[in-house]
């Protein structure tokens, strides 16, 4: 049986309202207006230089992501749900992190398995026992959210380390303003470009006691190199704050400094986009010349902070993803207001042994696998892959699993026929300091090819706009 | 600033005035090459163009014989030589990429639309392509970005380091230009004074776009002793060394203002300065034009060393 999708424009032959402003648009556009735009579109974003390099393909370092100009939209009301739920989860989660690097109340209450949490490669021994400003761990906290029906809304996975891709939320609305200006004169689009200044406040609301007056922050890049530098520099850029490489960062005393043309300068927040375990290569990974060698002393001791802090990962870790609704009613004394996606863990033997009878209708991933690698997508995969991937389940079971293939939600699409439902996500990005916060918009991601549901930039997916409409 | 981001910039000014000089040297090799010449044919000329662009034996160890195309594509396209346009640009871009922060998104826009168009150039039939195209469209593109870096960047301490980048290297490509004149003699000192002679300089006047502005500053015969006085003396002349010195001197006295704190590369312009101003041009030519050059040619590295070590490479205060 061929499953039904949520088409996000039509419904029953009808337009759904949140889209009512972008039918005559589409109708209004010729074929090659369409063409001369797309092209308009792409010199924009190579000129502005937002490039993305997929690691270990070679190819052109300088690859575009595919943008698309169709917009996705949501009402002020759809919003406001998925942002409560969205800013839930997101304490839930700081209050997960807060509490296994301290006491480790919800383990002892048995509502976590321990050897989930302790031996999970993410968590940071070297964490323990310290108190980060306003127990705040992840401080930009992406959810993944898929939907499925008008009001059916399914977090797909928590991204509390380094989330990536604000950069292209902001700047496809500013493409969009540019070429389609008279779109945001008829709709009431809420505007996202407040983003790097809630940023910005929100790392300064988190500097280490010992800071005096106004912090300095830095974002701290792995270095041009990096397939997500664009983002970097744009962050800094727009934060009006140095963006620095581990290289010109040092320890001494009981403080971080940068090197400058004028000598040194403290630095109170270090806004982090190198993995934990490049941080500091006297605590981790010794062969590390990304990081910054003493920085976990001085982290310990509260003289800089760290956003977000090393060890942040083990909540977002696939296997701790089950249990994120029970976060939410023991930390928080709430319902939760976005649900999981049903999910098998092969580490039990009930699950392990649905999986393996079931995979030719399931998605399976790795615990610890992110960009759409090391995933197998069932109902699109030849026999042979499917035994392959059973054998790799055997062998080490607690390293997958498994979940229903969701019926995404799709979005008209420009595609080289016109236009065509494809199937979308969505990333929002939220924010945790003095307080939780929210821009109305995030990153919608596309997958261009046909049937595909699988959006990742890295596997050929494009971005679109994504407005929220004023009420 | 970040001594790594004043780095950065400083080498984003160096390698865009680079990518000129090299554009104007290929110029004005071709153009030399039209004229008849009783020594060696065409090969001198060549020759004293790669000798002034410093790439001489780099040259010969890939290409051999310097015939037009592989010149062309040897000070042009070939990315392998780190002075070619084609290297110069995508280095400029790229130090530009790595601290974008710190520039205006015009500049960025003229460096990044350079590059862009540059991969375009590369996809083109080189049949379709004059060398005074590419000399062109170098300066033009070289013109935008100055013009960029002039008019939108913020005039703090990154916007001295940019142009401190760009006159060190201006005032080191300067001398190169007028040591060509050196190189093409070098066979054969009896063409000194000789028609072809001035023919050659005047050649360089066009290369460096300076013909006209010759007429107006001195107006009468093209000598070489003119021509020297204006690329080397001449305050009015935006390229010539005593120029380029003085505003690398100037931007170094606006970083000494706003750190509070002069040094060694400050002494090292200034008193650099100091000694062009002096300088008449009879005593040039008594050391030797190509000995003066060499010996000034040295000078600015110095600064350029001294920049490096105070500023750049974050060495604690």
């Amino acid at each position: 049986m061929a499953p039904t999708y949520f088409n996000e424009m039509y419904q029953d032959g009808a337009i759904r309202a949140p889209y009512a402003g972008l039918e005559t648009w589409q109708r209004n556009m010729p074929d090659e207006l369409r063409n001369l735009k797309q092209a308009e579109a792409e010199d924009l974003f190579r000129r502005i230089g937002i490039t993305f390099a997929v690691y270990g393909e070679g190819g052109d370092p300088d690859r575009l992501i595919p943008f698309d100009m169709f917009p996705r939209v949501f009402t002020n009301r759809e919003w406001s749900r998925l942002s409560r739920g969205v800013k839930q989860r997101a304490r839930a989660l700081n209050a997960f992190l807060a509490d296994v690097y301290d006491r480790g109340e919800i383990v002892r209450a048995g509502r976590i398995p321990a050897k989930l949490v302790y031996q999970n490669e993410a968590y940071e021994k070297a964490v323990v026992g310290i108190k980060p400003p306003r127990s705040v761990f992840s401080h930009i906290v992406g959810i993944d959210l898929v939907r499925t029906g008008p009001e059916d809304f399914f977090v797909l996975e928590d991204n509390c380390r380094t989330p990536s891709g604000v950069s292209y939320m902001l700047e496809n609305r500013e493409i969009m303003m540019r070429m389609f200006p008279s779109l945001f004169r008829e709709n009431r689009i809420e505007p996202v470009e407040s983003y790097p200044e809630v940023l910005r406040r929100t790392l300064a609301s988190v500097a280490p006691q010992k800071c005096e007056g106004e912090p300095t922050v830095v974002i701290l890049t792995p270095g041009h190199f990096n397939s997500a530098y664009y983002e970097h520099s744009f962050l800094a850029d727009m934060m009006g704050v140095e963006l620095v490489e581990g290289q010109d960062l040092y320890v001494e005393g009981d403080y971080c400094w940068m090197r400058t043309t004028e000598g040194p300068r403290r630095v109170d927040v270090i806004y982090r986009r190198i993995d934990d375990a490049f941080i500091d290569p006297l605590c981790f990974r010794p062969d590390s010349m990304l990081g910054v060698p003493g920085l976990m002393n001085v982290y310990r001791s509260g003289g800089v902070a760290i956003a977000s802090a090393p060890g942040a990962g083990v909540a977002d870790d696939k296997a701790i993803y089950t249990h994120v609704p029970e976060m939410v009613r023991f930390y928080l004394g709430e319902t939760p207001i976005l649900n999981n996606v049903p999910t098998w863990q092969c580490a039990k033997a009930d699950d392990c042994k649905y999986v393996l009878e079931n995979l030719k209708d399931i998605v399976v991933k790795e615990v610890h696998g992110s960009g759409g690698y090391g995933m197998l997508i069932g109902p699109r995969a030849t026999k042979s892959e499917i035994e392959l991937f059973a054998a790799k389940i055997r062998e080490n079971p607690g390293n997958y699993i498994a979940q229903p293939t969701l019926a995404l939600s799709t979005c008209p699409t420009f595609v080289d026929q016109g236009i065509a439902p494809r199937h979308v996500d969505l990333r929002p990005y939220c924010l945790v300091g003095e307080q939780v916060e929210l821009v109305p918009g995030g990153l919608t991601r596309v997958a261009l090819k046909e049937g595909s549901l699988v959006v990742n930039s890295s596997q050929g997916g494009g971005v679109k706009d994504t407005w929220v409409l004023a009420e | 600033m970040l001594s790594r981001t004043a780095d950065n910039l400083f080498w984003m000014g160096r390698y865009l005035e680079r990518a000129e000089t090299m554009a104007r040297l290929l110029h004005v090799g071709a153009r030399m090459n039209l004229i008849p010449d009783t020594v060696d044919g065409f090969r001198s000329e060549w020759v004293s163009i790669l000798h002034a662009s410093g790439t001489y034996a780099a040259f010969e160890k890939k290409y051999g014989e310097p015939v037009e195309r592989n010149l062309v594509t040897h000070l042009f396209f070939d990315r392998e030589n780190p002075s070619s346009v084609a290297a110069c640009i995508a280095t400029a871009r790229e130090n530009a990429r790595i601290v974008r922060t710190a520039l205006s998104a015009p500049v960025w826009d003229a460096l990044n639309g350079a590059y862009q168009e540059l991969k375009g150039l590369e996809r083109t039939p080189r049949s379709e392509i004059s060398i005074s195209a590419l000399t062109e469209w170098t300066a033009r593109h070289h013109a935008l970005a100055s013009g960029a870096l002039q008019g939108t960047l913020l005039r703090n301490d990154g916007y001295d380091f940019v142009n401190l980048g760009i006159n060190l290297e201006r005032a080191d490509n300067t001398a190169r230009f007028l040591d060509v004149k050196y190189y093409v003699l070098l066979p054969d000192t009896g063409f000194v004074g000789s028609g072809l002679d001035n023919v050659q300089w005047q050649t360089l006047l066009r290369g460096m776009q300076m013909h006209r502005a010759f007429h107006w500053a001195y107006g009468g015969e093209i000598t070489a002793a003119k021509i020297a006085d204006l690329l080397i003396l001449n305050p009015a002349c935006p390229r010539s060394l005593l120029t380029a010195v003085e505003e690398s001197a100037a931007h170094l006295d606006r970083i000494a203002r706003a750190y509070g704190k002069t040094g060694p590369a400050q002494d090292a312009a200034r008193g650099l300065l100091t000694e062009l101003s002096q300088t008449r041009l009879d005593e040039v030519f008594e050391e030797g034009l190509h000995d003066f050059l060499d010996r000034f040619k040295g000078k600015v590295a110095d600064i350029g060393t001294c920049v490096s070590e105070t500023y750049l490479n974050g060495a604690a205060a």
